[in-house]
Order: C-alpha cells, then sequence, then structure tokens
C-alpha cells in the first residue's frame, strides 16, 4: 500500500499487529488479548491522524497517485456514460473527458478533467492540464445540454490549464473567459465538485455553477502552494508554509462562503475505496439536483449570479467592513 | 591628459575596468524632466511624451499609463464621475505582510486599488470606464478589483451604457488567494449579465494583462484590442520554457503575436485609440439598449 507521509504511525501500528497474528498462528502462545488492545490503539490513532490533518496533509492525499479520477467517479456514478469527442474547430484534447450518461434515470452531461492513472496515460492526456481545445469541446457539449434540458455535473481535478506555446497561441485566456461567462448564463444547473486538486483558472473553467462541492481531502486555489511559495517567498520549497497560509482546503473555503458543502471522505482517502467514495458523492448530488431542477431558469441564473457577487473580502467605508 | 601625451606615439593605455552606469543613470537622467526610452533609448522631455499620449517620439513604444493619465487623455474634460471610489482591501485571508504592502502602494501611487472606474464620456458619447493601474500592486486583481468591476458593469445595465475597461495586470493577487479566483467568475457573470441584455463590451488590453485578469473580463469584449507591444498571455514565459523545454520567440504573447493567431480584433495604437473607441460608440448607438 503506497502511504503519506503523515500516515506513517498508523502504517507501523497495522504492520505491528499483523506481525502479532502472524506469530499467534504459528506458535503456543495466544496474545489475542494484546492483539485487542492494539487495534482498540489503532483505531485512536487513526481517529487522531485522519481528524486533525494539516493543508499540507491534505494536499498530498488530493495529489495521491491512487485517487479515483473523473473516469472511476463516472463508472460508480452513473447508469451509461457515452464518451463524446472534439471541439469541432481543432482537436480532441484527451485532458477532458466529457459526455452524455443518465443519472439515477435522468439524462444529464458530465464532463470533467481526466489525469492519467500511469505514465503513458499522463503523457498522452497531459496530467489532466487541459488545452483550449479542451476547454471548448466541454462548452460545446454544455451548450448541447442546455439544449436538450440536461443538467450538467462537472468535476474538477487539474493542476490547471496546460502551460504551453500552443495553447497560447490557440487562446488559452479566451477558451477560459468563454467558458466562466458562458455557464454563468446557461439554463440548465450545474453542479461542479472539486475532486481532487482544483488548479486555477484551469478548474474555475469547468467550475462556474449553482453548487460546488469539495470532496473533504481535496484543494482548490489560485496557484499551486509550490508555485505560490516561488513567487511570494522566491523559494517552492516553503510550499507547506504556503499551504497553510493561502486557505486552499474544503473547510476553508466551506468558511469563506465559497463552497456549499463539503462531501465526506472514506476514512483514509478517497482512494482506499472508491466505490464507497462514489456513494457518498451520491449522497449529497441526488437531492442538490433534484432541487435545482425545480427551479425556473431565469431565477437558477439569478441565483447564480447572486452567488458569486457575495463571494470576496473587502471594506466598503459607507456599509463598513464585508467579513 | 597633459600636452605632451597627445604627441606621444603611445597611445594611453585602455583602461583596465569599465565604468558601469547605476540602474539610475541609466534611466530618468535628471530625475523628472527628461526621460529615456526603454526600448530605443531616445531621450525626451516628460512634457513632450505626455503630450504623445506616453509613446516614445522615436521607436513608437507605448509607456503604462497610470489610470488618471489614461482618463485625463481619454475622456471628455470634465466628464468623468468616479464610481465606489470607497472601496478598499481588507485582508480577507490574514495574509501576513499584505497590508503593509498595500499602504506603500496606496502611499507611492496614491490609488486606494489597481482600478478606477466610473462614468465618462468620449465626444459627448457615454459609457462605463474601468482603468486598471499597473503601479498598484502590479494590477493585480483582488476581491475589491473584482466588486468594482462588477459594480461598474451593474451601472452601465443600469444605465443602458457601453462598457469599456482598459486591463493593465499581472493576474490574480496572491495574497487574496481563493478569492481572487473567484473574482474571475463574479466579472465573468456580471459581463454575461451586461451582454445578455444587449450591452456593448469593449476590452482594451494594455501591458501587461497576464493569468487570471487575461483568463476573464480582458477576453469578454465584443470587441477584444489591445496596444502595441502589450504583453498578453495566460502562463508565463518561464514556467512555458520549463514545461516545454524549448526557447520561446521573441514576439511570443505579445500584442502583434495575439493578432496573428487570431485572439484579437485589432491592435490599436494609442493615437488611434479616442477616434476608433468613438466610432463603435456611435455605431452602437443608442447604446446597449436594444433588448
Amino acid at each position: 500500500m503506497t502511504g503519506l507521509e503523515f500516515e506513517k504511525p498508523v502504517r507501523e501500528l497495522q504492520q505491528k499487529i499483523a506481525e502479532l497474528k502472524n506469530f499467534t498462528s504459528t506458535s503456543d502462545v495466544d496474545l489475542s488479548d494484546e492483539i485487542a488492545k492494539l487495534e482498540l490503539r489503532l483505531k485512536k490513532l487513526e481517529d487522531d491522524i485522519y481528524n486533525s490533518m494539516t493543508p499540507w496533509d491534505r494536499v498530498q492525499m488530493a495529489r495521491h497517485p491512487n485517487r479515483p479520477t473523473t473516469l472511476d467517479y463516472i463508472s460508480h456514478l452513473f447508469e451509461d456514460f457515452f464518451e463524446l469527442h472534439g471541439d469541432r474547430t481543432y482537436g480532441d484534447d484527451a485532458a477532458i473527458v466529457a459526455g452524455v450518461a443518465k443519472y439515477h434515470g435522468v439524462p444529464v452531461t458530465v464532463i470533467g478533467h481526466q489525469r492519467g492513472r500511469d505514465t503513458k496515460e499522463n503523457i498522452q492526456r497531459t496530467f489532466g492540464m487541459p488545452h483550449p481545445e479542451g476547454y471548448r469541446k466541454a462548452l460545446r457539449l454544455m451548450k448541447q445540454a442546455e439544449k436538450f434540458n440536461r443538467p450538467i455535473i462537472c468535476l474538477i481535478d487539474t493542476k490547471g490549464a496546460y502551460p504551453g506555446k500552443a495553447a497560447e497561441e490557440r487562446g488559452q485566456s479566451e477558451a477560459i473567459a468563454r467558458n466562466i461567462f458562458e455557464m454563468a448564463g446557461l439554463h440548465v444547473p450545474i453542479i461542479c465538485i472539486v475532486i481532487g486538486e482544483g488548479g486555477s483558472g484551469g478548474a474555475l473553467a469547468l467550475g462556474v455553477g449553482d453548487r460546488l462541492f469539495m470532496l473533504e481531502n481535496s484543494t482548490y486555489s489560485v496557484i499551486s502552494p509550490e508555485g505560490a511559495a516561488a513567487l511570494l517567498w522566491k523559494d517552492a520549497s516553503l510550499a507547506k508554509r504556503a499551504a497553510e497560509t493561502m486557505k486552499i482546503t474544503a473547510p476553508d473555503l466551506r468558511g469563506l462562503g465559497i463552497v456549499d458543502e463539503i462531501i465526506p471522505e472514506v476514512r483514509g482517502g478517497a482512494h482506499r475505496d472508491a466505490k464507497r467514495q462514489a456513494e457518498l458523492i451520491d449522497e449529497v448530488l441526488k437531492p442538490a439536483i433534484e432541487l435545482l431542477q425545480t427551479i425556473h431558469h431565469d431565477e437558477l441564473i439569478e441565483q447564480r449570479y447572486e452567488k458569486y457577487k457575495k463571494i470576496g473580502g473587502y471594506a466598503d467605508q459607507k456599509t463598513g467592513p464585508k467579513r | 591628459m597633459a600636452i605632451k601625451d597627445m604627441f606621444s606615439k603611445q597611445k594611453p593605455k585602455k583602461r583596465k575596468y569599465a565604468t558601469i552606469p547605476s540602474e539610475a543613470a541609466k534611466q530618468d537622467v535628471p530625475e523628472g524632466i527628461m526621460q529615456k526610452c526603454p526600448k530605443c533609448k531616445k531621450i525626451m522631455y516628460t512634457k513632450e511624451l505626455k503630450k504623445n499620449l506616453h509613446v516614445c517620439l522615436g521607436c513608437g513604444y507605448h509607456y503604462q499609463m497610470t489610470a488618471h493619465e489614461r482618463i485625463e487623455s481619454l475622456l471628455d474634460e470634465g466628464s468623468f464621475r468616479e464610481l465606489d471610489a470607497d472601496l478598499s482591501t481588507a485582508n480577507p485571508l490574514n495574509f501576513p505582510d499584505y497590508d503593509e504592502k498595500i499602504a506603500a502602494d496606496r502611499k507611492k501611487t496614491g490609488l486606494d486599488e489597481a482600478i478606477v472606474t466610473g462614468v465618462g464620456s468620449i465626444e459627448g458619447r457615454e459609457a462605463v470606464f474601468a482603468i486598471m493601474d499597473a503601479s498598484f500592486r502590479m494590477g493585480s486583481m483582488g476581491s475589491v478589483v473584482g466588486e468594482k468591476i462588477a459594480r461598474a458593469v451593474e451601472e452601465a445595465i443600469r444605465l443602458h451604457i457601453p462598457f469599456i475597461i482598459f486591463t493593465a495586470s499581472g493576474g490574480a493577487r496572491m495574497q487574496e488567494g481563493i478569492l481572487s479566483l473567484m473574482q474571475m467568475a463574479k466579472t465573468g457573470a456580471a459581463l454575461k449579465r451586461l451582454s445578455d441584455r444587449g450591452g456593448l463590451i469593449i476590452s482594451v488590453m494594455t501591458h501587461p494583462t497576464t493569468g487570471g485578469v487575461s483568463a476573464s473580463f480582458a477576453s469578454l469584449g465584443d470587441y477584444n484590442f489591445a496596444e502595441p507591444g502589450a504583453l498578453i498571455g495566460f502562463a508565463g514565459r518561464r514556467i512555458i520554457e520549463q514545461t516545454i523545454r524549448e526557447k520561446l520567440p521573441e514576439d511570443f504573447q505579445t500584442a502583434e503575436f495575439l493578432l496573428k493567431y487570431g485572439q484579437l480584433d485589432a491592435v490599436l495604437h494609442r493615437s488611434d485609440m479616442k477616434e476608433k473607441l468613438s466610432f463603435l460608440l456611435d455605431i452602437h448607438q443608442p447604446g446597449g439598449d436594444k433588448k
């Protein structure tokens, strides 16, 4: 099992218990009392560790190589998923997957960033960092969803938009801006869920909607902690400090009024059980879609505007400080 | 040099060391009176430069303009009425040293934030103007910049007049983290509202317009323009060079580069700006009132 640094005490104790169990089964000495005691201690230790994760621990968790990706959740959450390709202008970007599916019997459009699950796939999918054609494919299919009155579900999981020469030539800025602009006015419900890393404008281009949910150990930020540390303190090794200062975790964003609800994770992280994690997502997603579908689209767009209009912290001499 | 040395066959020895002119000596020779063009090194009177809209008389280099210089040079005299001047930066994430940096830039620039918004007119035609100023925190976008733009757009909706923005920004304001990112959504959503009501949006990107600003309101005009030579792009040059491991062309991410790749309607020289904007305001009259 691949474990993270902060989980080391848990791993050590698990190992010890396994050793004792092994010893008990191969010798006459009965250690079951000790094992029971240790298992109790393990439970307490797990409680301690997973209930007091630092922002940096969560960054590690969000980047876990085995963390479930968009396609993993799609296979668990939807009955049929039919992937659709291309932006009709330039190409098909594998860093974003999109298509139509059924969700509890209701037709929906699903769009998400897609990381590779191994090196080869990561190269093909540019590590889940989209080019403009990826965003334009997403927008094309969102417009299609609007035409046929289907709710849109966006799964966010990217380090950011791809920083490349070709991406700039083809209008990375415009593609991101256009998605933000159009998503603000779509007539159908849009639900966005950050499942891993939500990196900057590259995440936001799939992230404007009626509800924003975050998995408990996902992150969402204007820049990676490494990037922030390099920019602010000229030292990328201060990433840990940046992660704490920048407020990038689900609880932080909930506190700032940006995230509507935090989706709890399987103990020890979503990668321990993707199927169970999908169920936990389902528990929050289903009622949200049902509620949003009852709202008239004019009202929906109005509420969406108000949701974003109130985000920010500034001082207004007329009305006093906000937040 | 003594007179006899002039006739000496031996040339005076070359100096063994070079004198390196100090940074201060290279630029603005006597502070304020003269200016040296950073591109062609031409030396001009500051007054002359100002009269020429802060464009180098030698090579056409477009100097950065402050928001107030822009307003003064572009809008009808006395027509500008500022909006939301009472919004100022809070430090919403309690970011270390942020308050001090803001205070220092306030003192340095005389501005409260990196943008000035208001209603004004060009040749008698009214519009809401949002003018960014890169001298304040690199023109970066935090909560105040986002809020002022959104309110200015709302004012354009209310008054049924066009919205014109001049951008100059290094991108998101790091010290406001995710709140800064969300201003992209706030401003984008506001512009969508204006657009859906038939309002005219004009964006003029000036040097520099990058990151989150380039990837939101700067790119959302019905007309997207840029000043010559302006740096415009999403990702930074260094990051891209590190990612693709090749050297980027000299003109990469300039206004001319964007024009070539179809990302702009036109590159507008500052001396043509007023005339072109006036023309567009004219053909769009009564301006955003045709719902």
